[in-house]
């Protein structure tokens, strides 16, 4: 691939990404006033959210194991009321820490 | 909703990036793309599913008009996700503002933002600051160093965006039965998607979760009672 063909690919990659979220973004300008429309789009964060962590969070690290293991410590956390970093950081600590303990059983 | 509160909560997400644009940035270079063609695609794009697909046709000498198609299908769930976030605009949110803060629009950021009763212009771009200098240095990161980094160590950074997701959303869960509900349906059908063959094979993954989450959302709409529509209409203002 040349230069040329690389740019002329960036360009129409970049710009179509950015008008999907541009155009939406700044036409819709008034508050929705139907209450199920509304409702509609208050419920769409959470059930993006959902479908996006389950089940691939499984496949986020090297064994599914340490995975679970980073799963349940957010589910947990989660559950009391943790702050967004502090669940973050400590799911990532779980499953590095079995993803050790994996490594270490395995030799 | 200062530029500073924004900055902060948007560091758990410009880790998790830091690692996930390392995997990209490897892909790149496996693909045949140089490392600063790699780094131009990740500040200019900032999305995962849709720059994968993207080198695959830049690699494959694809045209324009699939990548124009492609890039629309698999990102179409931004233009949700903008809507959405458009009722949260405060006052500062002008055209102009709008149109800078389009770009990062992301399913990690607009997850956060989402988590803020109003969303104002600095707080955006505050938020926007990590999330694009750890994307992009991963990118970087990864085209370079490629594979000198232990799998594991990285794969361990990943999970930690998935993580905060889960804190996101439980607590509003233990909050609303409807939500609990179709948070519920959402992985249901995510891992419906997942499983049966046949739907993994032939539907991307950014567009099934398009499926997911409108399908769940929606009848959230037809089992919410009249009644706790005025509330929670109510609550939001």
């Amino acid at each position: 691939m040349d230069n040329k063909t690389f740019f002329i690919l960036l360009a129409v990659m970049a710009g179509t990404t950015y008008l999907v979220r541009a155009i939406p973004f700044t036409l819709f300008r008034k508050k929705i006033q139907n209450k199920r429309v509304k409702a509609f789009f208050d419920y769409i964060p959470y059930t993006v959210l959902s479908a996006m962590t389950f089940p691939a969070i499984l496949y986020s690290t090297s064994s599914m194991i340490s995975a679970a293991a980073g799963a349940v410590t957010a589910l947990i956390l989660s559950y009391k009321g943790k702050s967004l970093l502090a669940v973050a950081i400590a799911t990532c600590a779980a499953s590095f820490a079995v993803s050790l303990l994996e490594m270490a059983l395995h030799i | 909703m200062t530029f500073r509160h924004g900055f902060i909560s948007g560091l758990a997400i410009g880790l998790g990036y830091l690692s996930v644009s390392f995997s990209f940035g490897i892909m790149a270079v496996n693909s045949g793309l140089t490392w600063w063609q790699a780094v131009l695609i990740s500040i200019t794009n900032l999305t995962s599913a849709g720059q994968v697909a993207g080198v695959g046709i830049m690699a494959s000498g694809g045209s324009p008009v699939e990548m124009a198609v492609t890039q629309l299908v698999i990102n179409l769930r931004y233009s949700l996700m903008a809507i959405s976030l458009s009722q949260k605009a405060d006052s500062s949110m002008t055209v102009p503002a709008r149109l800078a803060n389009s770009y990062i629009i992301t399913d990690e950021i607009f997850g956060l933002a989402s988590t803020q009763e109003t969303v104002g212009f600095k707080f955006m771009a505050g938020l926007g600051v990590l999330p694009v200098a750890g994307w992009t240095l991963g990118t970087f990161l990864g085209a370079i160093l490629g594979n000198v980094l232990p799998a594991f160590v990285a794969a361990s950074l990943a999970i930690g965006i998935y993580g905060m997701f889960v804190a996101i959303v439980l607590p509003v869960c233990r909050k609303s039965k409807t939500i609990s509900i179709i948070c519920m349906i959402s992985v249901v059908l995510a891992i419906v998607f997942r499983y049966v063959p046949f739907l993994y094979a032939n539907v991307s993954s950014g567009f099934a979760i398009i499926i997911c989450a409108v399908i769940s959302a929606l009848i959230g709409v037809f089992i919410t009672p009249e009644s706790e529509l005025k509330e929670e209409a109510e609550d939001g203002q």
